[in-house]
């Protein structure tokens, strides 16, 4: 794989963890417990469109196709997309959509610092504007999952239960495949070793905290790299694409 | 409800460096640092602070209004308190 098409590659990949966690997120605007909550999680939400935004157009520039942002948001197929599993899980409740959100930005925001010291210089940029947004969103759920684990009998055994029920998705984080190895290679990327050991210091230290259980080592789901994706993941792109596959060029 | 548990806040935002903070508004919040949060993303939305003080309403002592006559009132007549009372002796430059 050479430098340019591993640039395209990884570039679409964080467009896509960004635009999946983003549509899910936004799924839940007007179901927020408090006016304050539903605020921040709308926040959340057009943050990661945005971050999807900026991936996108950087790769259609790359691409020199034609294809716009929105081509790649709208008109590509499921089996397209090569979001991690993890960002495309069912919203759930409370609990399970923050942790959902924890377990992912405590990845994304190492996998950002490293990005911002890449060798790709527009990549570099996108991943220092949007980690400000992820240290912020991270600080937002990592109290909340405190406040849950440490809350009450039920609210601890329901959050430890998802954290249990998402736990599979977590390897696919750190299972990187050629064209990880390719950026990291050509482009000075993340070293997804360190990346995982970072990450679980910093998971333990939450999950004290939280005096929740980390789960046992488990086998591992995968393939949103390849484009095999959980069930759920049709649902949310047909939701997400109608309006352009019903009305093609559609604007407002 | 979840109104019943959580709390309210004051939020007060300085808008910018060298300016105090001013009174925005109140959050309800489960926690001290959740509503700095819930006051960022309430009151900040638009660039409007650098800084965000959060209290318990309920730790606010407050002056009854039922009190305000002797509070407020005698301050009235007391128009020597005003600089603008003094007449500035002729030749003083500096005051």
């Amino acid at each position: 794989m050479d430098k340019q098409e591993a640039l395209l590659k990884y570039v679409l990949r964080l467009g896509d963890n960004a635009l999946v966690l983003g549509q899910k997120l936004s799924e839940l605007v007007t179901q927020a417990p408090e006016l304050e909550e539903e605020l921040a999680n709308a926040n959340f939400a057009l943050d990661y469109i945005g971050q999807a935004r900026l991936f996108y157009s950087y790769a259609a520039e790359l691409e020199g196709k034609g294809r716009s942002e929105d081509d790649f948001a709208f008109l590509r197929d499921g089996n397209e997309f090569r979001n991690v599993l993890l960002v495309e899980q069912p919203n759930g409740h409370f609990g399970d959509a923050i942790v959902r959100q924890f377990l992912f930005e405590s990845f994304y925001a190492l996998q950002l610092e490293a990005l911002a010291r890449c060798s790709a210089p527009r990549v570099a940029e996108i991943a220092a504007r949007a980690v400000k947004e992820i240290h912020y969103h991270l600080r937002h759920v990592s109290q909340w999952l405190v406040l849950l684990g440490d809350g009450t009998d039920e609210s601890h055994s329901r959050v430890q239960r998802s954290l249990d029920d998402h736990w599979r998705f977590t390897g696919e984080l750190f299972a990187g495949d050629e064209v990880d190895e390719a950026f990291e290679r050509e482009w000075d990327g993340p070293r997804l070793a360190e990346l995982e050991q970072d990450w679980n210091e910093k998971l333990d230290t939450v999950l004290a905290d939280a005096t929740l259980t980390r789960p046992a080592a488990q086998w591992m789901d995968g393939g949103g790299r390849r484009g095999r994706h959980t069930e759920h993941f049709g649902y949310l792109i047909a939701e997400m694409q109608f309006l352009q596959r019903a009305y093609p060029g559609a604007r407002w | 409800m979840a109104d019943e548990n959580w709390p309210l806040y004051e939020v007060f935002i300085r808008s910018r460096s060298g300016l105090s903070h001013r009174h925005a508004g109140s959050v309800h919040a489960a926690g001290d640092q959740m509503a700095l949060d819930h006051a960022r993303d309430v009151y900040t939305r638009r660039n409007e602070g650098v800084s965000i003080w959060v209290v318990r309403s309920s730790e606010i002592v407050a002056s009854d209004p039922a009190e305000s006559a002797a509070f407020f009132d005698p301050a009235a007549d007391k128009i020597y308190r005003h600089p603008t009372f003094y007449e500035i002796p002729d030749g003083v430059e500096n005051l």
